[in-house]
């Protein structure tokens, strides 16, 4: 038994634990623990990754662990992790950590709640530690189903149309997804030998091009839908804007980042011949996500439908980053996905703290809060100034590095796509300054704001949990940075290799 | 004749036994202990079906005409554990009042028609094959008009019985002419002759148009929803699990054997009836509110499915149509046995009517959820192990395309399941379904469902028992 396991056997038990849990009391702390536990494990495991690496420099993949699960297919129940999947690992790990603490309000069935919130997460974290496509897939459905309870019962707005839309869109993107990675199985092979969904096997061989070219796309849009890739970006402001706090965190925080890594860790990786012919379109689509996603945001003025926009711009980019297909842009990348991760959960958390006080989300009816309530007022400028990519946030040196990246390529149609690209910022300063300022400052707009009471203790812990560990990328981004950079070597190597 | 060989039939044997001994049971239980026919008869069929597990030899009989390999075997496992979960859950139904006078033919009736299915599955020519057909059907029109004094559940018997004989005789004249071009009704023969001859294509269309009755499969599913809908919720969940189980096994099996020489021909056939057989039954079950007609054009949906799995064919084909029909039946009883215990209860058959199930009921809506979840193939419940290898078995032979229609099919009905289960965990209800608490036996069935749901899937052992037997048929 691997390591690894234990990321998907503690939530397990976690949600056994709150079966039998009587009160509400009782489930919090069983999920605070559960999740707690779960937070120290992927610290453990980062660290111990890192040094692992820093002393060997061996980036391998470890705690690799391969059991058959069904031989007469050759599906295989193999775990293993890089430097890149214990980073997304810390994330979801902090991600649902603060999570748990954001919902520490929610009365109504809390113990549904928490179990679907955690299944969720169990979810995630299976995906990351796969690395067996069939496992991968297993654990991606498994992490969009709850969702639908979740938004459906737990949410606000219409939330029944919303959590319908969100689900039936994921599943569709999956049901490409199931096509895709069926074509990479029966390619897997090319000298008539076993067929196999072993991520690292497949790897090893080319597939033929003529394959790549019909089941790159699917893979690509496939895993795209959930990285809310332009046009398939529609379920993301309607879903984030219904769904719990916590939900909306651990959505744009951690799923949309899923869908990017497999984009990533499997159309591209696998497929680079094709992801290279067709980078072309891709970065179209992705350029418009970007710019869509920032125009939308400005035009916004509940605020949560501005973070979800933000939301589809910033993921944009980080797809954008990936189809670049060179180490520095892919590096920056994966770094957005973890600052952005961290920084859009923060902005959640922040929402629907201010809006569990004022009721109401509607950027115009608020103003003068940062006197009001000074500990969320300062924590949502924090997060504003990651989110417009000040230096000294995480968001600054990732956002940097993609676009470095991308500069790269010195031709006409990649400097004018970067151009575009890179002018979003501007935007991004627009409307999230526009909100700081309304909400913020200037005069109070209602009466009754003035006896609004600041963060309790709980949303303390789950704001400054995020804080803590997005200044600890902006501030010292190298150990990160590294740790990618070297688990990209093998990476790289494969992708590169045919454009010699 | 060797007694070894007489072990070849202990299905149909026992199912026989079984039968005879139901009816005399309760022709001499005196009238007020009328009822114990009921226990003492899933006693009976319980040791039945147990006794089914136990292994024994393979061989033919009769000269061929009868084949009893590890495949049919476990196929007529199959099919006794689904109508020993469909007898559970029944005992409710047929406890009521009216149903005083007729309680041991239920049971025999339906195990007549099992009888007539697991010869079907063991057929070595057509004419077994015919008989094993007619066996089967004839008395499901019986159950499916048990309500007599119901207007509904009369017209679907008359129905059944005028449906199911228009296609036998259909059935019959396409084999007719695959008789009349082979010059042979057995398997064997006709396999090693077959061409794509004009008169074989058109007997083999006849053949298709046959079984696409008893499959309901577009465009010869017009009478499902009715018959379902007027049959007594119990008939209903027979109908949709044991019938089609055993006609799509059969069906896989002649496929496989028979025509596996012209295999180029009925693939796009099947391409073309699963395709639409697939989207049609999507697309109907959308729109309905009566729980049995949605349950009906879900399953219309699902069986389109198999035919995915079919088109695989070899090992691997008929592994994945085994497997998923297992998967299938804990699934759908599942669904079935909570929206029998709730008609038993209230008499509420409306997915409207389920509103606020969830905080009245939560167990019977947990079921539920998992039950359509695994119909939509979610892991990591068995629908999606079921779904994702018809899926394989396609992708086999290359049908991406098929693949991906099918899958956002999925998505489709992912659509309507979640509209069942928005009703029970979200929509408010002023006047919901009050708490109750279902018979023991109801539960007993429940549960084995919902364990089904849940350990078939991950128990890969399962799946490659099938695959390692499922080469035995060729």
């Amino acid at each position: 038994m691997s390591f690894l396991n234990l990321f998907v056997a503690v939530p397990v038990l976690t949600v056994l634990g709150i079966m039998f849990t009587k009160d509400l009391k009782g489930t919090r702390i069983v999920s605070a623990i559960g999740m707690g536990i779960q937070l120290i494990l992927a610290v453990y495991l980062m660290v111990f990754y890192m040094s692992q690496a820093g002393v060997n420099n061996l980036h391998e993949i470890i705690f690799q662990s391969d059991s058959v699960w069904f031989p007469s297919l050759n599906i295989h129940y193999y775990v293993g992790v890089d430097g890149i999947a214990s980073a997304m690992i810390l994330l979801t790990a902090i991600v649902i950590f603060a999570g748990v603490f954001a919902s520490w309000k929610v009365e109504f069935l809390p113990r549904e709640f928490f179990i679907s919130l955690i299944v969720l997460a169990t979810g995630v974290f299976g995906f990351f530690i796969s690395l067996d496509l069939f496992t991968m897939l297993l654990y991606y459905e498994i992490a969009v189903i709850p969702m639908y309870l979740l938004i459906g019962i737990w949410g606000s707005g219409p939330k029944e149309k919303s959590a319908m839309k969100l689900t039936l869109m994921l599943m569709a993107g999956s049901a490409l997804l199931i096509a895709g990675l069926l074509g990479l199985y029966f390619n897997s092979s090319a000298e008539g030998g076993p067929l196999t969904f072993n991520l690292i096997e497949i790897s090893k061989i080319t597939i033929p091009i003529t394959a790549q070219r019909l089941f790159f796309p699917l893979t690509f849009i496939g895993f795209g839908v959930l990285g809310a890739l332009f046009p398939f970006h529609t379920w993301s402001p309607d879903g984030h804007a219904s769904a719990p706090t916590a939900v909306s965190m651990l959505h744009a925080g951690v799923l949309m980042k899923l869908g990017a890594y497999g984009c990533f860790r499997i159309a591209i990786f696998l497929m680079p011949e094709a992801a290279h012919e067709m980078s072309w379109f891709f970065i179209i689509l992705t350029a418009t996500s970007v710019i869509y996603g920032a125009f939308g945001a400005i035009q916004q003025k509940d605020l949560k439908y501005i973070n979800a926009y933000s939301s589809v711009s910033h993921v944009g980019l980080i797809l954008f980053g990936l189809l670049m297909m060179n180490s520095t842009a892919i590096d920056g990348a994966i770094m957005q996905m973890i600052s952005h991760g961290l920084m859009t959960a923060l902005f959640f958390a922040l929402i629907g703290m201010v809006y569990g006080r004022t009721h109401t989300r509607n950027v115009n009816e608020m103003g003068g809060l940062l006197k009001i309530i000074p500990f969320l007022g300062v924590m949502y400028i924090l997060a504003g100034f990651a989110s417009l990519g000040l230096p000294g946030f995480s968001g600054f040196v990732a956002e940097m590095t993609i676009f470095v990246g991308a500069f790269f390529h010195n031709d006409m149609f990649h400097r004018v796509a970067t151009i575009i690209v890179v002018s979003s910022i501007v935007v991004t300063a627009v409307y999230v300054l526009r909100v700081v300022g309304i909400m913020l400052l200037g005069p109070v707009r209602h009466e009754e704001h003035l006896k609004l009471k600041d963060a309790t203790w709980f949303e303390k812990v789950s704001t400054i949990t995020l804080l803590v560990s997005m200044a600890g990328i902006g501030l010292y981004p190298l150990w990160l940075s590294d740790t990618i950079l070297g688990s990209l070597q093998p990476i790289m190597e494969k992708i590169t290799m045919y454009l010699h | 004749m060797d007694f070894q060989y007489i072990l070849l039939l202990k299905h149909e044997i026992l199912l026989t036994l079984a039968a005879l001994i139901i009816l005399f049971v309760e022709l001499f239980l005196p009238q007020n202990k009328k009822r114990n026919v009921i226990n003492i008869s899933l006693i009976i069929f319980a040791i039945v079906a147990f006794a089914g597990f136990i292994p024994t030899a393979q061989g033919n009989l009769f000269g061929g005409s009868f084949q009893g390999s590890r495949l049919t075997d476990v196929m007529k496992d199959i099919l006794n554990l689904a109508v020993l979960i469909v007898f559970l859950q029944s005992t409710g139904y047929l406890k009521k009042s009216e149903n005083a006078d007729k309680m041991g033919e239920y049971f025999a009736l339906i195990i007549f028609t099992l009888i007539g299915m697991d010869f079907m599955i063991s057929a070595g020519d057509f004419i077994t094959f015919f008989i094993g057909l007619e066996t089967a059907s004839i008395p499901v029109a019986g159950l499916a008009a048990y309500d007599r004094y119901k207007r509904k559940s009369a017209e679907a018997g008359v129905k059944l019985i005028l449906l199911a004989s228009i296609s036998s005789g259909v059935l019959l004249f396409g084999l007719s002419m695959i008789y009349g071009a082979t010059g042979s009704i057995y398997f064997a023969d006709i396999a090693k002759n077959i061409t794509a001859s004009p008169l074989i294509i058109l007997g083999f269309i006849f053949f298709v148009s046959g079984m696409g009755f008893k499959l309901s499969l577009v465009p010869f599913h017009l009478w499902t929803a009715d018959v379902y809908e007027g049959s007594p919720m119990n008939i209903t969940a027979y109908l949709s699990v044991v019938s089609k189980g055993a006609a799509a096994f059969i069906f896989t099996i002649v496929l496989f054997t028979v025509f596996k020489n012209i295999t180029d021909l009925w693939e796009l056939v099947m391409y073309a009836l699963a395709v639409i057989t697939i989207t049609v039954g999507n697309l109907f079950a959308l729109r309905q509110d009566n729980i049995k007609r949605f349950l009906a054009f879900s399953s219309i949906a699902q069986v389109g499915f198999v035919l995915l799995g079919i088109m695989g064919t070899g090992a691997l084909g008929m592994t994945s149509v085994v497997y998923f029909m297992l998967v299938y039946v804990f699934t759908n009883l599942a669904a079935f046995g909570v929206a029998q215990a709730i008609y038993n209860q209230t008499g509420v058959e409306t997915i409207s009517g389920y509103k606020g199930l969830y905080k009245t009921n939560p167990k019977l809506s947990l079921v539920m959820m998992l039950a359509l979840f695994s119909l939509a193939g979610i892991p990591p419940l068995a629908g999606f192990f079921g779904k994702f290898f018809l899926f394989t078995s396609a992708a086999s032979h290359g049908y991406f395309i098929l693949v991906v229609i099918a899958a956002l099919n999925a998505t489709i009905s992912l659509y309507y399941y979640l509209l069942v289960v928005k009703a029970m965990f979200i929509d408010k209800n002023d006047k919901p379904i009050a708490f109750f608490k279902s018979s023991g036996l109801m539960r007993v069935s429940l549960f084995i469902t919902a364990l089904g749901i849940f350990v078939v899937g991950f128990a890969s052992g399962i799946f490659e028992y099938i695959m390692s037997i499922s080469s035995s048929i060729f």
